[in-house]
């Protein structure tokens, strides 16, 4: 089975979705997403979807759940590249995904997790880099 | 029992065609007279009309024996109806060959064998006639198609107007087919040129109905799932008027009564602002 | 109207999910689809294929490639033998849902293609029938 790969970036973590999405790549996933996020202590997601060709009712679930799940391990996410095709589809689907984050890319994903985090956290009392739990 | 067209036909080739040529010339309009291409396309004809006669059955131009004769009379079609050329003058084409051809079925048969061949020839030259008619409308059909569309296109400038900033103008009437169009070309143009926000301006539209203002809001929902904002702007009293009177929630979308203020609103949310030069 | 091509594929696992929206995919671009149109008809499939396998227990797809005079279509059929729905009309309505989807599932994809037919009966099984239109 394909894994979906998770890049550790700083404070972030880099999720770049490439391969068709099923049921068992999704499950995958979120065991792989969670302990990473627990282990670094990250503090944000950058779901890359730039390379989906379409996202489904399915696929839009898994993103919210990923951003939920996320949310409660204190990181938050940011949906980053969505093709126009697949958003004009998704739209007219009736998904909004209104409960996420969005950016046109990774640089720009990145900029506003930043913000995020100074909103958060303005003395950056929670960034030691040391922090690192082996699980 | 087999046609004698084919045999006449290669028989009297050169003939028929001097003949054939001389009807074209007399028949044609001037434009067409011009057309230094004839003489080769009549030539061909004739050869691909005695193959496709001998090989298949003379009622049967749908068939795969008429299939040569069939793209060549398109083709013929379609050039002359590009080059301007009436679709009369292009069924002209088939129909003159039939007087030079009759005269040489009476030379070489007579009676019922005449009466035949001679029912035979005219249902063939007619159908291959309304063949041209038929691939000329064709042709016209695609051209007025790509016209619609390169309209839809010309009328949907996506214009930059500062770094991360786009604008739609939008002009006229809003249908569906035009704003997914719109849509479409703003999204595209987004996701080119990494704009945080894109203002779409709806000063040209004169109405907006429940249709136009769900497609407005689609459009803004779908820059949003990219990561890029939208505003609407443009918007006139009578419009602010009829959506509430049609109960048109416009949700959380930023719109503006001007693309200026929509512009200003913009360079603010860029972290930009416009200050006056002092006079030294 | 003519039927330019016509395919059957089998939806029995998840693996074939993906192999159907391939297919639809290819069979899209063959027809000429915009990138649009092609999405949409391919997050349609994606939609009802997923139902298929869930709620029928597994199925049928047939792709074919339509031509109506010069409109280009493409026509997916999927059946299934599973226990039917019992409320089509509440099936239909958004948010509905008895799976794991967003409640979007049939309303949503009725509206990312231009001719939707649903049929199903209890105990006999489901057939759905998409349409789109280049």
């Amino acid at each position: 089975m394909e894994r979906i790969p998770i890049l550790r970036m700083g404070r972030f973590l880099l999720v770049t979705v490439q391969v068709d999405l099923q049921d068992e790549v999704v499950q995958a996933l979120q065991d792989d997403l969670t302990a990473k996020i627990v282990r670094y202590g990250a503090r944000g997601v950058l779901l890359d979807i730039s390379a989906l060709e379409m996202v489904d009712s399915f696929i839009g679930r898994m993103i919210g759940h990923l951003a939920a799940m996320s949310r409660i391990l204190d990181a938050h996410t940011v949906v980053c590249g969505m093709q126009p095709a697949v958003a004009i589809t998704l739209v007219e689907l009736g998904l909004s995904l209104g409960f996420v984050r969005t950016a046109l890319n990774v640089e720009k994903g990145m900029k506003l997790l930043n913000e995020a985090i100074a909103n958060d956290d303005p003395h950056g009392l929670l960034d030691a880099e040391d922090d690192e739990r082996p699980l | 029992m087999a046609s004698h067209i084919p045999d006449i036909l290669r028989k009297h080739n050169s003939a028929i065609l001097t003949d054939w040529l001389a009807e074209q010339a007399r028949s044609f309009s001037r434009d067409t007279r011009a057309r230094d291409d004839t003489p080769a396309l009549s030539a061909r004809f004739l050869g691909e009309l005695a193959d496709a006669t001998a090989k298949g059955n003379v009622d049967d131009v749908d068939g795969e024996d008429f299939r040569e004769i069939r793209a060549l009379l398109e083709d013929l079609s379609r050039q002359r109806g590009l080059a301007g050329i009436s679709p009369r003058d292009t069924a002209m084409f088939v129909f003159s060959l039939k007087k030079p051809l009759f005269a040489r079925l009476r030379q070489e048969l007579s009676g019922d064998a005449l009466v035949d061949e001679m029912w035979s020839a005219t249902t063939l030259l007619d159908r291959l006639g309304l063949l041209t008619t038929e691939a000329f409308q064709r042709t016209r059909e695609q051209i007025i198609e790509r016209q619609q569309q390169d309209m839809l296109e010309l009328s949907t400038p996506v214009v930059k107007l500062w770094r991360g900033i786009l604008a739609l103008p939008m002009i006229g009437t809003l249908d569906s087919g035009r704003t997914q169009i719109v849509m479409e070309s703003l999204l595209q143009k987004i996701a080119e040129t990494e704009a945080d926000v894109a203002i779409l301006d709806i000063t040209g539209v004169p109405t907006v109905d429940t249709l136009v203002a769900q497609h407005l809001l689609k459009t803004v929902a779908a820059a949003r799932l990219m990561g890029a904002d939208c505003i609407i702007s443009g918007v006139r009293p009578q419009i602010a008027q009829t959506m509430v009177h049609l109960a048109i929630d416009m949700g959380d979308v930023t719109t503006k009564a001007s693309l200026a203020d929509a512009f200003a609103h913009a360079l603010k949310r860029q972290g930009l602002t416009v200050v006056r030069a002092v006079k030294s | 109207m003519n039927v330019l091509s016509d395919d059957s594929l089998e939806i029995r696992r998840d693996a074939d999910v993906v192999a159907c929206r391939q297919a639809v995919r290819a069979r899209s671009v063959e027809q000429g689809f915009g990138l649009v149109d092609q999405t949409k008809i391919v997050t349609a499939a994606s939609e009802i294929a997923r139902n298929t396998l869930q709620y029928g227990g597994g199925g049928t797809v047939r792709i074919q490639k339509l031509a109506d005079g010069s409109k280009q279509g493409l026509r997916l059929v999927f059946e299934d033998r599973g226990p039917g729905i019992a409320d089509i009309a509440r099936a239909m309505t958004d948010g509905f849902t008895t799976g794991s989807g967003l409640g979007k599932g049939l309303s949503g994809t009725k509206r990312l293609v231009n001719e939707f037919d649903l049929w199903s009966k209890p105990g006999e099984g489901t057939r759905i029938t998409i349409t789109r239109w280049k």
